[in-house]
């Protein structure tokens, strides 16, 4: 039933529903001409997120001012500021909320071009996915290029490239790929590790909300499912405890607790701890909360704790766990943006403030600045007002940190001016363990920093919980290369179907009856997939999607290793489908619908899934309690019903394949049978 | 690792114990502006589990017009009372002495002589650095890029061109000597999380949000409720006994009611989300011109 049926007839359920709903926060990087505003306008509108009093506002106020010139102008909508509105321009970050009915969103919405660099670094310090427009005639333009160069330097960890504008350039797909390719080619310099391609019409609304009738060739998700479906959870750090004491709270002599904001990693009762930067050790005695004393707490969490030992521990000291610590040292080196009009001085006192210690401190050196367009690095000796520089900074008492890469929490800082109390600055904190690898590579790849990004954030890779690095180095071995060797054209043999259709035994007779026919092949299965790679998802529907495209990955890895994967996954919907194909796409997807019919399947299933699905003991059941959209043009459907073999259903796949020349023998092999 | 997850009313809570903890740690007088209002319960309620098992290191401040619905006061006393909340409240006595009233002197002159003044008037008196309030950026444009520490000068005045950028979850809150601060722990919450979250946490709120059988006339197309004598009723206008509730709580003869039948929390949920307009519809003074809120929050109303 959708959401909407759902208030009506059931608010509580609703409710239910909507309160499980996770937060994603996304910035959206353009200017005005690219679409921006439009876009937005039009999430907002189609999700239902605008109400009738400020669209009759907006009516009103499409005749007084608006670009338009007919219809509804939705950047309207957005631009909240009355001086500004008259201005013309967007000035400042804008926050907008907006829910549908898999998450809720917070859009930081950054204006493209006045105060670019200090807007959107605001915006996306917050950010897990950056949405880049690129206008579809325009190509990828210099602010793109910004764009994309502040997101990999904020470590966004998701970027969206939104082709916008596609109705003008008659949804082409050579247009869309030749601005891929473009845009590939360019970020190969940056630190993005997940880029996805979307053509979209923010004014037609094509693959914004629906998918488009206008571009039949994409077969990737729409905007908005994207970002609906986008896995965030493994994002969080919970490997690393870092808990910044924020206030101490003490009602009586009998109770001292350390309240604060667990920014990565994981608490639990009774475990051994180490203040810094004192060293000492402790252990912690309880979890004190409002709502009652849990055994364990996670980030982002907002606690008390309780520890045994009374030492002393103030606003400022970090709990960490004893074998996993940060660094603490009053010198680091950092990318430091600039934010303020007057220019950043050398050796001037500033304070510093980074988790929750104030520090006074002065930036030492300045190694280089950095253009943002080009990502030129230039020799000089200030910092002016949104530029960008890599400097050394020295505090008048130590802290304790975390690369900014490994940890945003850890590894972020403000500079504040001690005469305006003003925010002056932004700064990243780079990994030491490059910085003096750093420093010897400095001056031998002059020539490389016209193409080469900033080196400091790109070292330091290594220490991320994951690996961000899109720098693609081309593989010395082309595919036919490969293909000659391995005597054969790999392809992805994908079987869905409902639980218990008969997916899994028919994958492995065909696996036995391919290798028997001289073919390299192999299996995944969604069992197998989620003891070892997904073992960390559960089955909620992002999380569903998360391994299916963890496992179309893997069967792409496969085919680009040369061998011939079969993938047996319930893979219940036609968008998770789609995302599959096109991940496995230069290879060949070859879709199977195992299409037994349910009372086959349940007869089928000997663990009794079915009926405990049908009493609710099992949640998101395909079938049952989630849906399974039937694939509507398989190349082979396949049928466990009425008694049919497994080894028909084998028969019928590989005369599929053969007729088709899916199957091609491409060099004299020996058809090696055992 | 499936179970290290917070939905987005649980981030949102940790967000604003985040910001209220870190307020108190910082400035020296903070004080909560409390307005007896759905967002203001909320404040509180979060305030209470940022110090637990402590008490509020800050007292509540409610500016008193004179003219709240007479629920809303009973439920004030009560509330502080249950939970040993240290509650302040502030009238401008000159205005009332003049006699400042919503009907003879119109709903600007009234709102910022009892409201605007009165607040400016108790914070300078309290001598307050930092003032919490309920705001969220989702309730009207202007307050989209509302800074969660909004900088104020010694005159209490927003200046749209001097705030200060705020990145990560790092707060700047170095002032001087008179400035002080407004701090917006929820202005990341939507309407809905705000009722969501009631509903939750099971946050007492005034009974005013629930619709009742109340004497009320229509005026200019709003539903005011006659909430006691004082009402100057228009010549042929006569009370009637109607189904309503308000979406947002104020000064009585300045609070439009809407017909409703939602006499529970759920249904009242529903209700708004199933509504057509935005809540801030029901309040009166923000109908004068565009951008009037925007102009409001420069002379140092909220």
């Amino acid at each position: 039933m959708r959401e909407s049926e759902l208030i009506n007839t059931d608010i509580e359920a609703y409710l239910a529903l909507h309160e499980k709903k996770d937060l994603l926060r996304f910035m959206t990087c353009g200017s005005v001409d690219d679409g921006k505003s439009t876009l937005i306008g039009r999430l907002l509108y189609d999700s239902k997120q605008v109400y009738e009093d400020h669209l009759r506002a907006l009516e009103t106020d499409s005749i007084r001012v608006g670009k338009a010139g007919e219809g509804i102008d939705f950047s309207l909508l957005l631009d909240g500021l009355k001086a500004e509105r008259e201005q013309g321009i967007t000035i400042d970050v804008a926050y907008r909320f907006f829910t549908t009915e898999k998450r809720k969103f917070i859009i930081a919405d950054t204006p493209g071009h006045e105060q670019y660099t200090r807007n959107m670094i605001t915006g996306g310090s917050t950010a897990d996915l950056a949405v880049i427009l690129v206008d579809a005639r325009l190509g990828v333009l210099t602010q793109t290029r910004r764009h994309s160069f502040l997101a990999s330097l904020l470590r966004i960890k998701h970027v969206v490239v939104a082709i916008n504008k596609m109705d003008l350039v008659e949804y082409s797909e050579d247009r869309f790929e030749t601005l891929r390719h473009d845009y590939s080619d360019f970020a190969a310099r940056l630190e993005l590790s997940d880029v996805q391609f979307i053509p979209i019409s923010a004014l037609r609304g094509d693959n914004v909300v629906e998918p488009s009738d206008q571009m039949p060739w994409y077969r990737g998700p729409t905007l908005l499912h994207y970002l609906e479906n986008v896995h965030i959870a493994s994002d969080r750090n919970l490997i690393d405890l870092r808990f910044p004491v924020q206030y101490v709270i003490r009602p009586d002599g009998s109770f001292r607790g350390y309240a604060g904001t667990l920014v990565s990693g994981i608490i639990r009762r009774g475990d051994e701890i180490l203040a810094l930067p004192s060293g000492k050790k402790n252990r912690v005695k309880s979890i004190v909360t409002f709502d009652g004393e849990p055994e364990e707490a996670f980030a982002p969490m907002a606690v008390t704790l309780e520890l045994e030992k009374e030492i002393d521990i103030s606003r400022g000291t970090t709990l960490v766990r004893v074998d996993n610590v940060p660094y603490t040292s009053r010198r680091f080196e950092a990318m430091l943006v600039w934010m303020a009009d007057e220019p950043l001085v050398m050796g001037r006192e500033y304070i510093i403030k980074h988790t929750n210690s104030s520090v006074s401190g002065q930036v030492t050196s300045l190694r280089y600045r950095i253009d943002v367009n080009t990502l030129h690095r230039e020799t000089v000796d200030r910092l002016a007002l949104n530029e960008i520089g890599r400097v050394g900074i020295e505090l008048t008492r130590p802290i304790s940190y975390d690369p900014y890469g490994t940890n945003r929490e850890m590894g972020s800082f403000i500079v504040i001016d001690r005469a305006t109390n003003g925010t002056v600055g932004a700064g990243m904190i780079i990994d030491r363990r490059t910085q003096d690898a750093d420093t010897e590579t400095d001056t031998e790849t002059e020539t490389e920093t016209e193409t080469g990004g900033h080196v400091g954030a790109r070292k330091s890779t290594t220490a991320g919980p994951k690996s961000t690095n899109l720098r693609s180095h081309q593989s010395l071995v082309s595919p036919d290369a490969r293909a000659a060797r391995a005597g054969q054209t790999p392809c992805t043999i994908w079987l869905t179907g409902l639980p218990f259709s008969g997916k899994t035994p028919i994958a492995y007779a065909l696996e036995r009856r391919l290798h028997d026919l001289g073919y390299l092949v192999t299996v995944i299965a969604g069992s197998t997939l989620r003891r070892g790679l997904s073992i960390d998802l559960g089955f909620k529907e992002t999380d569903r999607s998360e391994n299916i495209r963890r496992a179309a990955s893997v069967a792409r890895l496969m085919n680009d290793a040369g061998l011939i994967t079969i993938a047996a996954f319930v893979t219940p919907l036609r968008s998770d489908r789609e995302v599959a194909k096109a991940i496995i796409a230069p290879h060949g997807c070859h879709e199977v619908f195992v299409g037994t019919s349910i009372e086959t399947c349940e007869q089928r299933d000997e663990d009794g899934l079915y009926a405990r699905a049908r009493r609710g003991e099992v949640e998101n059941f395909s079938g049952v309690s989630a849906p399974y959209e039937a694939p509507t043009s398989p190349e082979v459907v396949l049928s466990l019903d009425n008694g049919a073999s497994i080894d028909a259903a084998v028969d019928a796949v590989v005369v599929h394949l053969e007729r088709s020349g899916a199957l091609k023998r491409t060099s004299g092999h020996s058809q090696d049978k055992r | 690792m499936q179970g290290y997850h917070l939905t987005h009313l649980r981030q949102l809570e940790a967000e604003s114990i985040h910001i209220i903890r870190e307020v108190a740690a910082e400035f020296e007088r903070p004080v909560m502006l409390y307005s007896i209002g759905k967002d203001s319960s909320v404040l509180v309620h979060l305030a209470r589990k940022a110090f637990h098992p402590s008490k509020l290191p800050f007292p509540l401040l409610h500016i008193d017009t004179g003219w709240k619905f007479k629920a809303m006061i009973a439920f004030r006393d009560e509330f502080c009372r249950s939970h040993g909340l240290d509650l302040l409240v502030h009238t401008n006595a000159e205005g009332k002495a003049q006699g400042i009233n919503p009907f003879d002197h119109g709903s600007k002159h009234y709102t910022d002589t009892m409201k605007t003044v009165a607040l400016k008037q108790a914070l300078d008196l309290g001598k307050y650095d930092a003032a919490f309030g309920g705001a969220r950026r989702d309730e009207e444009k202007s307050r989209a890029k509302e800074r969660v520490y909004s900088f104020r000068d010694r005159f209490h005045q927003w200046d749209p061109k001097n705030q200060r950028p705020e990145l990560w979850n790092l707060y700047n809150g170095r002032i001087k000597p008179g400035e002080s601060i407004r701090v917006f722990p929820l202005s990341n919450w939507t309407e809905l999380d705000v009722w969501q979250y009631v509903h939750l946490e099971g946050i007492p709120i005034v009974p005013l949000y629930l619709a009742a059988k109340r004497p009320v006339v229509e005026r200019d197309g709003a539903l005011i409720m006659v909430d006691d004598e004082r009402m100057r009723l228009h010549p042929g206008e006569k009370p009637t006994e109607r189904m309503v509730r308000f979406r947002t709580l104020g000064c009585y003869p300045l609070s439009g009611a809407i017909e409703s039948t939602a006499t529970s929390l759920p249904e009242v949920i529903k209700e708004m989300l199933l509504a057509r307009d935005s809540e801030r519809q029901g309040r009166v003074i923000d109908f004068d011109q565009d951008g009037s809120m925007e102009l409001k929050k420069r002379e140092g109303y909220f």
